[in-house]
Formats: structure tokens, C-alpha cells, sequence
């Protein structure tokens, strides 16, 4: 047996906000190994390693390194244990040189004064001593992004880090860039040190890694050996739903045609497309659902569609007209409601009362106002119907919306959004973070609108909310459309796995029958 | 008025008005390397002048007026930095708040000591020496401006090298950009930045408070209220134009020591002596103007720059 240079036993961590990060997680690291530490977002492995670096303090849980155990109160008390963490937003002062970067903290000093050409040598030195090609004396900010991850890495071993953390490092690399960054860490492993490689991407950790932590939810599903373990095995763990919650509904009678998005391009992030040539159609009656490992282009897609974004390439057609380089106004004036991802920045204002932020969208119409001013009764009896319909739990209408819970925030919004002349929905994460009770209720009203013939655009990373809600399916990954399926029913959740995680793609004749006239 | 402007007396009265700008100018420069916006420099220039003067009444000793106008200027640098950087406070409204209470407290002290709200003029306080400088003194021309300033005009030049040599050629230096750049960046190393932000604050008192003595105990030999008079709000401006660089922002100070100096000078002149006083408030906006204008023209510049290298990425 290796010696285990790092344990992590039975660690939890509850957020102030009453979020379970992580729940009685065991996670342990050989000497040596490249250590995979997998999960989709939100899984908690992000959580995990900041306790690890002394960001975060856990409730519950005890840390050994080196079979001793240890309190980790601060990054200083991680980097003295030899713990160092290249973080997906690089830690670097833009306007200092690599070696300044490089030094902080621990400068070379000749009497008072920082000895500047020893800085750089030493910078020079350990970069040559693990083949780092890099300019100790250039200014960070002129470096690419490939290069700033190096120095991050530099920077780790100057201080004398065994342990290496790298959080999604590959997120922001091109191809090429991966390529050699992996050369790079097996050398820093032949070497002797340990690196924690967090990722989604199974490829990427087949090609690296020695082993595999995979992250559910909070909860550690398992360590395997990467050379064992297949694929689908390991895509499965990743993305499966731990119960499945039925959703009853009966069967979708799609109609004609609501929402049509062709060819849609749009900005560029690493050298790729965000979005390269995505089109489908919703069609009235049916709830047609977006899955997707998140940062796929979604956001941007649905940005776009509700013209938050402004459209670079294809066309839009909603209702019949073209909308390709419409406005808000113009969109919500054809009948859609959009209920956003982010509630507390585009759903709702927190500072205004739950009053306010249901009238917010129809203000504008006669029926609220009386002579030019807006209307205090009418206002009142509309809001006060939209409140009881939709259960928000309130002790005013003039409560200001900030004071709600979250779930009652989601219902002011979706209550909003889905009430008046609606000919299409869209709903970005419309129960994340949200009680079941209330999940359970927004499901439910969009079910009832998708009866009434509304079309319904559904983008959830909740496995199993995408799987139980919507009718058809279809999968983005990086950027494109890699699968449909016309019946969500008929699909497994192996399979969307793998589809999400970018292991399969239909061919194009499969995905273009996403698209109906 | 060309001959007057040419003069070494016009010239000897630029460095000499430069002197507390600069000051003024360094006190906001290293606070602001560190990420804190210091507004209150002419509040610690107020209090420091005061407070030198009244010790050095006291103990009739220069030396330690000196030193407890110093020890005051830190006193209110820290003072800031504990409620802006401890208690979370606002930095602007914390400052406006310190720059109205340190003149309202200099008046008030002022007045327990003297009986005068107006001025110290009653108090036997004592002056910083000037200094002839022995060699180039002789110099024709030159000896003339430069020699014979007052001390502090001396110490300027050097603090102005003393605080360039901190921040490019010290660790401390260095941490203090850091923190002031991406003070994630060096939390993330373990560097504890409320305390780098409270240290270049204290720096920053100090500096200023070299400002409020020259002005009540080299410039004028007493302490009069408000007597700094928009001074350190002008050394906010001149280290804005200087853009960050300590020898770009010193070379702006000297812009509006000549501005002042200017209306000091064409007051022998029958111009309405309001209209001479605005000079330099005038010279503080058009100068900013200027900087703002050139700062929009290099960021556009920027922005053409990433464009075209993002072009060049697709390709």
C-alpha cells in the first residue's frame, strides 16, 4: 500500500445560508498520484478544496496530511503544510512582473530592499527545473491565459507545495494549451509531487489521471481507479439522479410551431464558438428542455432568445415574426414570460414591494391606471388575486420582496411571468435553490400552461427535472446541439450522460428534426 | 509680467508652493497604491499644522512640534483606516466626515488654547529653519531658487525618492501594490491586506502631515483656520493626472505650485485679487480635463488594441 499523503474523514460543510456543501465526505490522496476530483457544478468539490486550502473551515471532520492530523485556519497555515491551489480565477496582480508575482510573501531580500535579480533567477530556476517555458521579468498582464496558469503553478512550487490543487484548469485553455499543461503535471508527478485535478471533463481525467473521486451532490459516490473504471460507469455516477421524482403529466400534443431559432452564432471564448449554429424550434403544447453540463452556451442561448443579448448571427422567429434583431419589449409584447436564472438580479427587485414587482411588467397597460396615474385599486385587486393564486406567502402586498424567502421570491416572479396573454415561456433553473414544496408547485403551472397550448423552453441542470418535465429533449455541449430526443420518456440517464458530457453525438440528420416548420 | 515670471523670485516661489502639494500628493499616491481612496489629506494637513504649532509653542523646541505634528498626521491616517478598513465604513463618507470634523476640532482647540478663533498669532510658536545650501548657493541663477527653502521643501524631494524606492524596491513595497492591485491575490498567499491598507494609511498621514507643517510652521509661522486651503484636494488631483507614477505625479504638484505661485505673483498686478485667488482651483480642473481626456484617448486606443488581437485569434 502507498503512503496516503492526504485524508479528508467524514467532512461536512453547511453554508451560513443553510446550503450542504459537502455531507460526511471521505477523500484521500496518494503520494504521487495525479487524483481526480469529479462532480457537475455545484457537486461541492470547489467547497471541499477550499476547506483543503483554508478558505473554508469545516463543520464537522477531521484532516490528516502526512497521517498527522492538522487544523487549516488560512491559506498560510495550507501553504506551510505544503498545500498549494491554482484557482480558476487566477490569483495574480496584473500590473506585477512574473518573479513579483512569484515572490510575494517570500521576496529575496538584500538588507532593506528586495533583491530583484535573485527574485528573477530563482523565478528562472524553478521554472527550468520542471521545463516551464516562461519570462520572469515580463509584466503579467501581457501574458495569455496559458501562461498565467503556469505562473500560478510556479508560484505553488516556489513555496514549496507537494500538494497541488488545480481547480477546472483546463476551463480556460485551448487544446493546445491542455496538451502541454498535462505533460507538464505528469513531470511535476514523476517528480514526487501529488496534484487534485478537479474537472467534469472524463476524457481529460481518463488522459491524466490515477484515480477518481466523483462529488454528488454534496456526497461522495465513490474512489476508482480511472484505468478500471468505464466510462459510462463513471459518466453515470456524475450526472445520476440519486432518486428519481416522478412528475405526472400526461402526454404532450405538440401543435404548430411557436419559437424558431436558426442558425444561431454567437461571440467567441478560447478560440471556440460560445454558440456555433444552434437551431430547434418549440412548438405550442409541448415543454421542450435544454440539458447540458452548465457553461455550454445555454446562458448565452437564452440571453439571446430573450434579447438580453445581442443576436450576431442567424435568426430568430417567434410567433411567425422575425425577431432576430428585436428588443424586450417587442418579445414580451408577442406573448413570452421568461422566468431567469438569476431571480434576485433579472427577476425581481429586492427593493421594491411584491406589489410593485407583479405590476412591474404591465404597468404600461390602461387597465391599471386612472386618468394617467397608476391605479392603487386596481393594482391591489390584481395583485392581491396573483398572490392568492399563486400562494406567496407574504404578510402585505407592500412586504418589500427582499424580505421573502427564496421560494416566495420564485413565485412572485413566476406568478409574473406566467400570467396575462402567453404564448411562450421560458424558464433558466426555474426551482434551483428552492423548496420542494414550492419546486413541486412551479412544475406544476407549467404543465398547466403546456395543457392550455403554451410552448414551454425549459433549461435546468436538475437531472431530474429536465428528465421528468420536459417532453422532448435536446443536449448542448460546447456550444452545439449534440442530440434530440423526441420523447424524453425513451431516454435513460446513462445515455443523456453521456451526451452531456460530450462522450456521443447524433448525427445531423437526428438533430435537425429538432427543427419544425 | 514676462520679466516677473522669468525671475529666480518667481521661480524660488514655485518650489516653495510645490512643497505642500507634493506632500499632499505622496500622502495620496501611497494610499491609493493600496486600494484606499484618501480623501481626508486636507484634514491631516489641518490637524497636523495645528498640532505642530501648539507643541512646539509648548516645548519650545522645533523638533518636537516636528514630531507631534508627525505623530498627529499618523494618528488621523489610522484613524480612517480604522473605520473605513476595521468597521467597514464608506471610504467617501468617512472622509468627508473627518475633513469637516478636523475643521471644526482645529478651530475648537485653536480656541482652548488661544482664546482665538481666527489665529494662533498670540502663540510664541517656532518655525522650521531654511536651509542655504552651501556650494550651490554659488551658483548664479540656480543658487538663487534653489537654495534657501525651507527644510520640509528639502525633505519633500527626498520623501518624494523615499516613497518611490518603497513601493518598486521594498517587499513592504511590493505588498502594498499587490493588495492594492487584487488583494485576493495576496490573501491567497497568506498576506494579511487590512493590515498592509492600515500601514500605507499611517504612511499617508505622515506624509500629509509634512504638508500641514510647512504651511503653519515654514510658510506662515503660525496656524490660521482653514489655512491649508484646498491644498491637499489639489495634491488628490495631481496625483490623478500623474496616473499612479510618483515622478509623473510630482511633475504635476509642480504644475500647480506654478499656478500658485502665479497668483501670488500677479497680485502686484491690478487684477481683482478674488478672481487671482481662483487661479490655481481653475488650474486643478483644466488640468484634470486634460488628464481625463488623454486617459479616454489611451483607452480607446486599448480597446482598438484587444480588438484587433482578438481578430487576429479567430483568424
Amino acid at each position: 500500500m502507498e503512503e496516503l499523503i492526504l485524508e479528508m474523514k467524514q467532512i461536512t460543510k453547511i453554508y451560513g445560508n443553510g446550503v450542504l456543501a459537502n455531507e460526511k465526505v471521505d477523500f484521500s490522496v496518494k503520494k504521487g498520484e495525479i487524483h481526480a476530483l469529479m462532480g457537475e457544478n455545484g457537486a461541492g468539490k470547489s467547497t471541499l478544496m477550499k476547506m483543503l486550502f483554508g478558505i473554508e473551515h469545516p463543520d464537522e471532520g477531521e484532516i490528516f496530511i502526512g497521517g498527522k492530523k492538522v487544523q487549516i485556519k488560512s491559506p498560510t497555515d495550507a501553504l506551510n503544510l505544503g498545500i498549494g491551489m491554482v484557482h480558476q480565477h487566477f490569483m495574480l496582480v496584473d500590473s506585477l512582473t512574473v518573479a513579483e508575482n512569484m515572490v510575494l510573501r517570500c521576496e529575496p531580500k538584500r538588507g532593506l530592499f528586495i533583491d530583484m535579480g535573485k527574485a528573477v533567477s530563482e523565478a528562472e530556476h524553478i521554472a527550468k527545473k520542471y521545463n516551464f517555458q516562461i519570462d520572469a521579468k515580463a509584466a503579467v498582464s501581457t501574458l495569455p491565459v496559458g501562461m498565467k496558469q503556469r505562473v500560478e503553478i510556479l508560484k505553488a512550487l516556489y513555496r514549496g507545495a507537494e500538494i497541488l490543487i488545480l481547480d477546472e484548469p483546463t476551463a480556460v485553455l485551448t487544446p493546445q494549451e491542455t496538451e502541454e499543461l498535462f505533460r507538464q503535471l505528469k513531470k511535476l508527478r514523476d517528480n514526487g509531487h501529488t496534484i487534485i485535478f478537479i474537472s467534469h471533463k472524463i476524457r481529460e481525467i481518463k488522459e491524466l489521471c490515477d484515480r477518481i473521486t466523483i462529488l454528488r451532490n454534496g456526497q461522495s459516490k465513490g474512489v476508482y481507479d480511472v484505468t478500471e473504471a468505464s466510462v459510462e460507469e463513471l459518466s453515470a455516477l456524475v450526472v445520476g439522479r440519486d432518486n428519481v421524482k416522478k412528475i405526472e403529466k400526461s402526454k404532450a400534443v405538440p401543435g404548430e410551431t411557436m419559437l424558431c431559432v436558426k442558425n444561431l452564432c454567437y461571440g467567441y471564448a478560447r478560440k471556440k464558438r460560445i454558440l456555433n449554429g444552434v437551431s430547434f424550434s418549440v412548438r405550442r403544447g409541448e415543454i421542450l428542455g435544454i440539458a447540458g453540463v452548465e457553461g455550454n452556451g445555454q446562458r448565452e442561448l437564452i440571453e439571446i432568445i430573450t434579447q438580453l443579448r445581442r443576436n450576431e448571427k442567424g435568426e430568430l422567429w417567434l410567433d411567425g415574426q422575425n425577431i432576430s434583431a428585436g428588443n424586450v419589449k417587442q418579445f414580451r409584447d408577442l406573448g413570452s414570460g421568461y422566468i431567469p436564472q438569476d431571480r434576485l438580479t433579472y427577476g425581481a427587485s429586492t427593493g421594491a414591494s411584491i406589489e410593485e414587482n407583479l405590476i412591474s411588467a404591465s404597468s404600461g397597460e390602461k387597465k391599471y391606471h386612472n386618468r394617467g396615474l397608476l391605479s392603487a385599486a386596481r393594482i391591489r385587486a390584481y395583485t392581491a388575486q396573483l398572490i392568492r393564486e399563486f400562494q406567496i406567502k407574504c404578510d402585505s402586498p407592500r412586504t418589500n420582496v427582499g424580505m421573502l424567502s427564496g421560494g416566495n421570491i420564485q413565485k412572485v416572479v413566476v406568478a409574473r411571468e406566467l400570467t396575462g396573454d402567453r404564448n411562450l415561456i421560458i424558464a433558466d433553473q426555474p426551482t434551483r435553490g428552492i423548496d420542494i414544496k414550492t419546486a413541486a408547485f412551479i412544475h406544476q403551472r407549467l404543465i398547466a400552461l403546456r395543457d392550455e397550448g403554451k410552448a414551454v423552453l425549459l433549461v435546468s441542470a436538475d437531472l431530474n427535472e429536465i428528465m421528468e418535465l420536459s417532453d422532448s429533449l435536446i443536449v448542448m455541449h460546447e456550444g452545439k446541439i449534440t442530440a434530440y430526443f423526441p420523447d424524453a420518456e425513451m431516454v435513460t440517464e446513462q445515455e443523456l450522460g453521456r451526451y452531456m458530457l460530450g462522450l456521443d453525438r447524433q448525427d445531423e440528420e437526428q438533430i435537425k428534426e429538432v427543427c419544425y416548420e | 509680467m514676462i520679466q516677473l515670471i522669468l525671475s529666480s523670485q518667481f521661480l524660488f516661489g514655485v518650489l516653495r508652493l510645490t512643497t505642500p502639494i507634493i506632500f499632499a500628493t505622496l500622502s495620496c499616491l501611497i494610499a491609493k497604491k493600496a486600494g484606499v481612496r484618501n480623501i481626508t489629506i486636507e484634514g491631516t494637513m489641518l490637524c497636523s499644522a495645528l498640532g505642530g504649532v501648539a507643541v512646539s509653542a509648548w516645548t519650545q523646541n522645533v523638533w518636537m512640534g516636528l514630531l507631534a505634528g508627525m505623530a498627529v498626521g499618523v494618528g488621523v491616517g489610522l484613524f480612517l483606516g480604522y473605520f473605513h478598513i476595521i468597521m467597514d465604513t464608506d471610504i467617501w463618507l468617512t472622509g468627508i466626515a473627518i475633513n469637516q470634523f478636523a475643521n471644526g476640532l482645529t478651530v475648537f482647540v485653536m480656541f482652548l488654547i488661544t482664546g482665538d478663533k481666527g489665529s494662533t498669532s498670540s502663540l510664541p510658536s517656532l518655525t522650521i529653519p531654511n536651509v542655504h545650501l552651501p556650494l550651490i548657493e554659488k551658483i548664479p541663477i540656480i543658487g538663487q531658487i534653489v537654495s534657501g527653502q525651507s527644510l520640509l521643501t528639502y525633505l519633500a524631494v527626498v520623501l518624494l525618492l523615499v516613497i518611490y524606492i518603497l513601493l518598486y524596491k521594498t517587499p513592504l513595497g511590493l505588498r502594498i501594490r499587490a493588495v492594492g492591485e487584487y488583494a485576493l491575490a495576496a490573501e491567497s498567499v497568506g498576506e494579511n491586506a487590512d493590515r498592509i491598507k492600515l500601514i500605507a494609511l499611517g504612511i499617508s498621514g505622515l506624509c500629509a502631515s509634512f504638508g500641514g507643517m510647512f504651511m503653519s510652521m515654514s510658510y506662515s509661522s503660525r496656524f490660521a483656520r482653514d489655512m491649508v486651503a484646498g491644498r491637499g484636494f489639489i495634491g488628490i488631483a495631481a496625483e490623478s493626472m500623474g496616473g499612479g507614477r510618483p515622478m509623473a505625479a510630482a511633475a504635476a504638484a509642480l504644475f500647480f505650485g506654478v499656478a500658485d505661485s502665479l497668483a501670488n505673483i500677479l497680485q502686484s498686478f491690478s487684477i481683482p485679487s478674488e478672481l487671482l485667488m481662483a487661479i490655481p482651483y481653475l488650474a486643478t480642473i483644466v488640468g484634470l480635463v486634460v488628464y481625463s481626456a488623454k486617459k479616454q484617448k489611451d483607452e480607446q486606443r486599448c480597446i482598438q488594441q484587444n480588438i484587433r488581437n482578438e481578430t487576429d485569434d479567430k483568424s
